[in-house]
């Protein structure tokens, strides 16, 4: 049912655990099944310098988790905001209909670890408010 | 198919799902395709030839379960045939009353007809069931009214393979003179069926859970049921299911009937080995595991474990690499993305439902088998507790 880059991403998965003193975490769960993510960032110079994640959840769920991972590490937060469920899904060369929610957990939890690093750190989030700093 | 990139040996263990026609029961079908591919219902000698054949099938079918050969009705499978019954009760009895009774933890069929049934204006009670998937006959008692028409209890239950005290509830049924039906497609060939000692009305089995075809089942009707037909035609089958026999189909079923009365004694036994072998071996080798469905009053073939802090789904794609296929009540798994009705109604935690895993033992299953799955499970399991948010 899953393909053949959805199965590399999910035994062989990048990027997991959780990073010691975390710049940002995400903790998500997802509404319709239940599962659970977590995304760990250390920023750098507005880059995410390193990310891990730990995910409790479906095949889809932990490819979703390790592709996202993929796909930030190294962009600057900017970039990173503009990811988006979908980019993670065509990425990952599409995911089986019913399993299209699982990749919602990942972009969230990316999202919402960069949130809390702003909020951390006083800075206000660019994309939203449009000034610097 | 997946490519088992990390397969040592195969080993089935999902024989609830299904399982493979054995090779006695496929030389039995063969000539019914094409050299005796006769109408049973034609006067001709090729026409007497299938009936000779479709009787005879009969007969072994019945005798697998203690009924007479004239209460054995043919369908295309346990889905029909439940169908059947809690439909064809509903419509033959709706001026007697319009209550029906069946439990939580019932198989789909039974469960979504009910439900159908429930939308057209009957009123229907689901008894619960106890931490073990056990139904309280004194609950089916209590919910029994003077407008109660119809009690539907299932016999082996298909996910945690817990075995109902039918035979009580039989007896209850009797008691307040209702029509009772059960599903025993899951204990058939597993552990006795008997019309009699179970005080069944209405009986549902299935051919292909016992080595026999796909697509051919049956519904016993005790002599004197009133049941409606829901396809209509011909005057087949006592008029209570038209259509052309499947004669391949159940030539195919009387034989598989057939040789699982005659092993059951003796495989009932070696796969109860197996399993427990397989019980004990994860639950002793794997923390945080735990047995779901009864530990003694469960199918002989069954074992249903949890498997904490990980997913089912993500156990089962990682065992079906290592060449093993298995099955699970998990959210993820379940295409409707909620976690099985048997496990929610047992009242076990979302994050436990989440990790189960079903394994259901069969024929071709060896001592290698059961040590190899217990020698593969455990990295599996500490790797995507590795990863999981929970645990560790
Ligand atoms: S995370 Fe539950 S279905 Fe994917």
């Amino acid at each position: 049912m899953y393909n053949e880059k959805v199965m590399d991403h999910f035994m062989n998965p990048r990027n997991v655990g959780e990073i010691e003193n975390p710049d940002g975490v995400g903790l998500v769960g997802n509404p319709v099944c239940g599962d659970v993510m977590k995304i760990t960032i250390k920023v750098k110079d507005g880059r995410i310098e390193d990310i891990k994640f730990k995910t409790f959840g479906c095949g889809a769920a932990i490819a979703t988790s390790s592709m996202v991972t993929e796909l930030v590490k190294g962009k600057t937060l900017d970039e990173a905001l503009e990811i988006s469920n979908k980019t993670v899904a065509e990425a990952l060369e599409g995911l089986p209909p019913q399993k299209m929610h699982c990749s919602n957990l990942a972009a969230d939890a990316v999202h919402m670890a960069i949130k809390d690093y702003y909020e951390k750190t006083g800075k206000v989030q660019v994309a939203e408010e449009g000034i610097h700093e | 198919m997946n490519t088992h990139s990390n397969a040592r040996r195969l080993v089935y263990l999902d024989h609830s799902a299904t399982t493979p026609v054995r090779a006695e029961v496929l030389a039995a079908m063969l000539p019914y395709f094409a050299d005796k591919f006769g109408n049973p219902s034609s006067i001709h000698s090729w026409g007497r030839e299938a009936r000779v054949a479709v009787d005879a099938a009969r007969e072994q079918i019945a005798s697998a379960i203690g009924a007479n050969p004239q209460e054995i009705i043919f369908t295309s499978g346990g889905t029909e045939a439940d169908n059947l019954a809690i439909r064809g009760v509903a419509q033959s009895l709706k001026d007697k009353g319009n209550h029906l009774i069946t439990s939580q933890i019932e198989h789909h069929a039974v469960l979504n007809t009910f439900q159908d049934l429930a939308k057209q204006g009957f009123k229907v009670t689901y008894v619960p069931c106890d931490e073990y998937g056990m139904i309280d006959p004194d609950d089916v008692r209590k919910a029994i009214t003077d407008e109660t028409i119809l009690i539907s209890i299932m016999h082996g239950q298909n996910e945690v393979g817990t075995i109902q005290p039918v035979e009580e509830i039989g007896k209850i049924a009797r008691e307040r003179n209702i029509i009772f039906h059960s599903d025993a497609v899951q204990s058939l060939g597993k552990i006795p069926v008997n019309v009699d000692a179970m005080g069944v009305d209405l009986l549902t089995i299935s051919s292909h859970k016992i080595y026999g075809p796909k697509g051919v089942g049956a519904l016993y009707v005790r002599k004197g049921t009133k049941i409606k037909p829901q396809v209509t035609g011909g005057i087949h089958e006592r008029r209570l299911r038209a259509g052309t026999e499947n004669v391949p189909g159940i030539v195919g079923f009387g034989e598989a009937c057939r040789l699982a009365q005659q092993e059951m004694p003796e495989e009932s036994k070696r796969l109860r080995e197996l399993r427990d072998r397989l019980i004990n071996g994860i639950l002793n080798t794997i923390p945080d595991t735990v047995l779901n469905g009864h530990p003694e009053k469960r199918l002989p073939h069954n074992a249903n474990i949890s498997v904490k802090y990980v997913e089912g789904e993500a156990i089962l794609l990682n065992l079906d690499l290592f060449g093993i296929g298995a099955s699970s009540g998990s959210a993820c798994t379940s295409g409707s993305l909620e976690p099985s009705h048997v496990l929610l109604a047992m009242k076990i935690p979302h994050e436990t439902a989440h990790g189960s895993l079903r394994m259901t033992l069969g024929r071709s299953n060896t001592k290698e088998d059961i040590d190899y799955v217990l020698e593969v499970l455990p990295p599996i399991v500490e790797k995507l507790r590795a990863m999981s948010v929970f645990g560790n």
